[in-house]
C-alpha cells in the first residue's frame, strides 16, 4: 500500500493516455451493464414466475379456447389452492403502437393466485361493482396519463371491431420486476358481449398448495381432459415463460456473443497501453531492480497498475449504468413497456467488478511478467 | 510537399502490436454492427419476400393481422366476382384461409414454439406462384394432409415427410414439401382449409383472410375500390407486399435501436482505443515527425499523414470485421413474430450494402480516432521535439 503513490504518480504521468484507457474501460463495462440489464428485460417473466403456479394452456395451442367448466374439476384436485382463468383481449387504444396487454380475469380468484399485484381494497370494490371497470399497472397509467375515473376506449380486434368503453377503477402495483403494463376487465362482461365465445376461456393459472405437488397436480389436470376435445398442457409458469422467452428468439446467446467480442477487445486495449507504458518505462523499472527491489515487487508494481485502471474504469461504467436504468424509472416508461424492466440488479454489478479485476489481472499480466524478467544490465544499458 | 504514404504503411508494419489493437478493436464494433443489421435485413426480407406485387389480401377492416380476421363465405363470393381478379378458365384464382397456430417442440432448444397452421384453397399454389412443392405431393382436398415449408422439418420435431402428427384432436400425415424461395410460408404447415377450421372447431363458413390473384398489379385500385365501397362488405383490402412490409415492422425497428444503441457505445470505446493506439505512435514517433518538419514537410502534411495513418488502421479494421461477419450470412435463426403470435426461421443477410455501411463507420471511427493525435503531432515545435533526442 505504501507503493501507492508511486503508482499513482505513474498513471498520471500521462494523463490522456490513462483517461482514455480508464474511459475505454467505463465504456466496455458500461456496455456489459447495459446488456445484463437487456438480458433481465427479456428473461423477466422467468425471473418472477412463481414456483407455486401452474399454467394451464390448450394442448393445440395458446390461442385455442378452454372450456369455462374445467374450473371447478381443476379444483376439486389434490393440492389445488385456487384456480383463476385469463382471456386475451388484444384490442388497441387509438393506434396499434400503443401495445399493452389486456385480459379480461376471473375476479373471484384473482388475488389470491397473484397476491403480488396489488390493488387497493377501495378500488378492488368498485371494480367489482362496475360491469366496464378496468384495473391497469401503474406503468401502463404513467404511460398514457390516466387516472382514475377515466374513460378508456379500446378497440377489439379479435371481437368484433367494435369499440368497448371500460371505466378506469383502479391501478395495481407490485414489487420491482412484475409486469405493470396490464389491463384488467371482468370476464363477465366479455362473456356477455361475445355470444360466439360464450363459456369459452383463454388459459388457466393453478395456485398450489405447496409446490411440491406441481408434477402431479399438472399430469392430473392433463389426465382430466385427455381424449375431450379440449386437451390441455400443464406446466409451471417457469417452464411457461421460459419456452415464452426461448420463442422470442435467442436474446440470450446474441447477448453472449456481443459481450465476448466487447470483452476480449476490452483485453487487447488495456494490455496494449499497459505494454506501451512498460516499455516505455524500462529504464526506470531497471532502476527499480538495480537499487533492490525483487522480481515479485516489479510483477505486482506493473499489475497493481493495470488492476488500479481496470477497477476504476469498472466501477465508473456500471455507476453510469446504474445511474441511466434509476433516470429510466424516474422518468418513466417512453418505450411502452419494455423500460419498466430496466433494472441493473446487484448480482449482475458484482459480476462486472469481478470481470473488471479478471481482465485488469489478465491484461496486466504480460507486460508484468516481462517487467519481471528483466535482466537489470541489458535494460540499463538499452537507455 | 505530402508525405510518401509508404512512410506511414511501414510504420504500421514496424508498429504492428499497437496496430494490430486498434484493428481488433475497430473490427469487432463493425463486426457486431453489420450482424446487427443483417439480422434485420433478414428478418425483414424474409417477411416482405411473403408477398407478391400481383396479390391483394382481404381481411376484416380493423384486423391488425391474419390472426384476427374474419372473412364469411358470402363475402368470398363476393370477392371472387369483383373485377380485377385474375382467372384460369373460368375459375378465379384466390384462397380463403384459416390461419391458426399450433404447439411443437423445437429441435434446437426442446421447448415449444407457435408454427403457424394455414387452411388454404386447392388453388394456394396457382395464387402464390412462388411457391412450389419439392417433395412428395400436394395435399388431398378433404383429407387430413399436411404440406410443410421447407424450414419446417430442421426446425421443429416430428414434422418431417411421411410422419403422422397428432395436433388439435386430429391425425394428420405429412405428404410434400413446399419451396417458399425463403420467404416466411416456408415456415409454416399448410392443409385443407375446411379440414384446419373443423379439426380446430371453428364454423366453416368463416375464413380469416382471402389473398386473391389480381389481373395485374394495377389492378388493385380498382379491386379495393369495388371491395371497400360494397356495403355488404366490412374489409380492408391491401397489397400483400404492404401487408407483410408493416408485419416486419416491429421487430426490425426493435433490432434497429438495439443494435444502433450497443454499436453507439461501441463505437466510442473503439475510438478510444484508436486515440490511445495513435496518440502513442505520435509520441513515440517525435523525432521523426521533428525531423521530418525539419527537412521541410509543412505541419499541414503531417497531419495529413497521420490522419491517413488513422484511416489505414480503421480501413483494415473494417474489413476484418466485414470478413468476420460474412460467415453468418445465410445462418438461420428463428424468432417470434409478434404480429401472429408465430414462430419464424430465417436467415441471416449480409448484403453488399450493409458491408459498405460497416466500412464507413470504420471509416468515420478511423477518422474521430485520428485527427487528434495527428493535430498533436504537427503542433509540437521542432526545436524542442529534437533537443529531447
Amino acid at each position: 500500500m505504501k507503493f501507492m503513490p508511486l503508482i499513482l504518480a505513474n498513471l498520471f504521468r500521462k494523463k490522456l493516455r490513462t483517461t482514455l484507457t480508464i474511459g475505454s474501460f467505463a465504456i466496455a463495462m458500461f456496455l456489459f451493464g447495459l446488456l445484463a440489464v437487456m438480458r433481465g428485460a427479456f428473461n423477466q417473466g422467468v425471473d418472477i414466475a412463481g414456483a407455486d403456479r401452474l399454467v394451464v394452456i390448450n394442448k393445440v395451442s395458446l390461442i385455442q379456447p378452454l372450456p369455462i367448466s374445467y374450473r371447478e374439476r381443476i379444483l376439486q384436485l389434490k393440492g389445488v389452492k385456487n384456480v383463476t382463468f385469463d382471456n386475451w383481449f388484444g384490442g388497441v387504444y387509438i393506434e396499434e403502437k400503443n401495445f399493452f396487454p389486456q385480459f379480461a380475469i376471473d375476479v373471484d380468484d384473482q388475488r389470491q393466485v397473484f397476491p403480488e399485484m396489488r390493488v387497493p381494497e377501495e378500488q378492488w370494490k368498485t371494480f367489482l361493482g362496475d360491469r366496464q371497470g378496468a384495473i391497469v399497472g401503474g406503468a401502463t397509467a404513467r404511460r398514457f396519463g390516466w387516472k382514475i375515473g377515466d374513460k378508456i376506449p379500446i378497440r377489439s380486434t379479435i371481437y368484433g371491431i367494435e369499440t368497448w368503453d371500460f371505466n378506469l377503477d383502479g391501478i395495481y402495483t407490485a414489487a420491482q420486476g412484475n409486469d405493470l403494463t396490464q389491463f384488467w376487465f371482468q370476464y363477465k362482461y366479455l362473456d356477455e358481449r361475445t355470444p360466439r365465445q360464450k363459456g369459452l376461456v383463454g388459459w388457466y393459472t393453478v395456485k398450489l398448495e405447496n409446490p411440491d405437488y406441481a408434477v402431479s397436480v399438472a399430469k392430473a389436470i392433463d389426465d382430466l381432459s385427455a381424449n375431450s376435445p379440449y386437451e390441455t398442457k400443464t406446466e409451471t409458469e417457469k417452464a411457461f415463460a421460459t419456452s415464452f422467452a426461448k420463442q422470442a428468439g435467442n436474446i440470450e446467446f446474441l447477448i453472449l456473443a456481443i459481450g465476448a467480442v466487447v470483452f476480449f477487445t476490452l483485453l487487447l486495449v488495456t494490455g496494449n497501453t499497459m505494454a506501451i507504458s512498460v516499455r516505455e518505462r524500462i529504464g526506470e523499472l531497471a532502476v527499480l531492480k538495480a537499487i533492490g527491489f525483487g522480481d515479485r515487487f516489479v510483477l505486482f508494481f506493473v499489475l497493481g497498475e493495470s488492476l488500479l485502471i481496470a477497477v476504476f474504469g469498472g466501477i465508473l461504467g456500471l455507476a453510469v449504468c446504474k445511474g441511466l436504468t434509476l433516470l429510466i424509472a424516474s422518468v418513466g416508461d417512453f418505450l411502452g413497456g419494455f423500460l419498466q424492466f430496466f433494472h441493473l440488479s446487484n448480482a449482475a454489478i458484482l459480476q462486472g467488478l469481478v470481470a473488471s479485476v479478471a481482465v485488469g489481472i489478465l491484461a496486466g499480466i504480460i507486460p508484468a511478467s516481462s517487467a519481471m524478467r528483466l535482466r537489470v544490465v541489458q535494460a540499463l544499458r538499452r537507455v | 510537399m505530402a508525405v510518401p504514404l509508404i512512410y506511414n504503411l511501414r510504420s504500421v508494419r514496424a508498429r504492428w502490436v499497437s496496430a494490430i489493437v486498434a484493428v481488433l478493436g475497430i473490427a469487432g464494433t463493425v463486426g457486431v454492427f453489420i450482424a446487427m443489421l443483417a439480422l434485420a435485413k433478414g428478418f425483414q426480407t424474409t417477411l416482405v419476400s411473403s408477398g407478391s406485387p400481383e396479390n391483394a389480401i382481404i381481411m376484416r377492416a380493423g384486423s391488425t393481422s391474419e390472426m384476427t380476421g374474419s372473412v364469411t363465405l358470402d363475402q368470398v363470393r363476393i370477392v371472387q366476382d369483383a373485377q380485377g381478379i385474375a382467372r384460369e378458365g373460368n375459375q378465379p384464382l384466390l384462397t380463403p384461409e384459416v390461419v391458426v397456430i399450433a404447439a411443437f417442440p423445437l429441435i434446437s432448444t426442446g421447448t415449444d414454439a407457435n408454427v403457424q397452421v394455414r387452411g388454404v384453397s386447392d388453388k394456394a399454389l396457382k395464387v402464390r406462384s412462388n411457391i412450389h412443392m419439392v417433395e412428395g405431393r400436394f395435399f388431398e382436398p378433404g383429407l387430413s394432409e399436411l404440406v410443410v415449408g421447407k424450414n419446417v422439418p430442421s426446425t421443429y420435431q416430428g414434422l418431417t415427410l411421411g410422419n403422422t402428427v397428432k395436433f388439435g384432436g386430429g391425425t394428420w400425415k405429412i405428404v410434400g414439401i413446399f419451396d417458399a424461395g425463403g420467404s416466411s410460408f416456408d415456415s409454416e404447415v399448410w392443409g385443407d382449409s375446411r379440414v384446419v377450421a373443423d379439426v380446430y372447431k371453428r364454423p366453416n363458413y368463416i375464413f380469416q383472410s382471402v389473398t386473391a390473384k389480381m389481373t395485374s398489379p394495377a389492378a388493385f385500385t380498382t379491386l379495393k375500390d369495388t371491395l371497400t365501397a360494397d356495403p355488404r362488405m366490412t374489409v380492408e383490402v391491401d397489397r400483400e407486399l404492404d401487408y407483410y412490409q408493416k408485419q416486419s415492422q416491429g421487430l426490425t425497428h426493435q433490432i434497429h435501436v438495439l443494435g444502433g444503441v450497443i454499436a453507439f457505445v461501441m463505437g466510442i470505446g473503439a475510438i478510444f482505443g484508436a486515440l490511445n493506439t495513435m496518440y502513442s505512435a505520435v509520441s513515440e514517433r517525435s523525432r521523426e515527425i521533428a525531423t521530418m518538419r525539419a527537412i521541410g514537410f509543412g505541419s499541414g502534411s503531417v497531419v495529413l499523414s497521420f490522419v491517413f495513418e488513422a484511416l489505414f488502421i480503421a480501413f483494415i479494421g473494417g474489413l476484418v470485421g466485414c470478413l468476420a461477419v460474412i460467415p453468418l450470412n445465410g445462418f438461420t435463426t428463428g424468432a417470434m413474430n409478434f404480429q401472429t403470435f408465430s414462430h419464424l426461421a430465417f436467415a441471416f443477410k449480409v448484403t453488399p450494402a450493409l458491408l459498405g455501411a460497416g466500412i464507413a463507420f470504420a471509416l468515420f471511427m478511423g477518422l474521430l480516432g485520428g485527427v487528434p493525435p495527428a493535430i498533436r503531432a504537427a503542433q509540437r515545435p521542432v526545436a524542442l521535439a529534437l533537443r529531447e533526442l
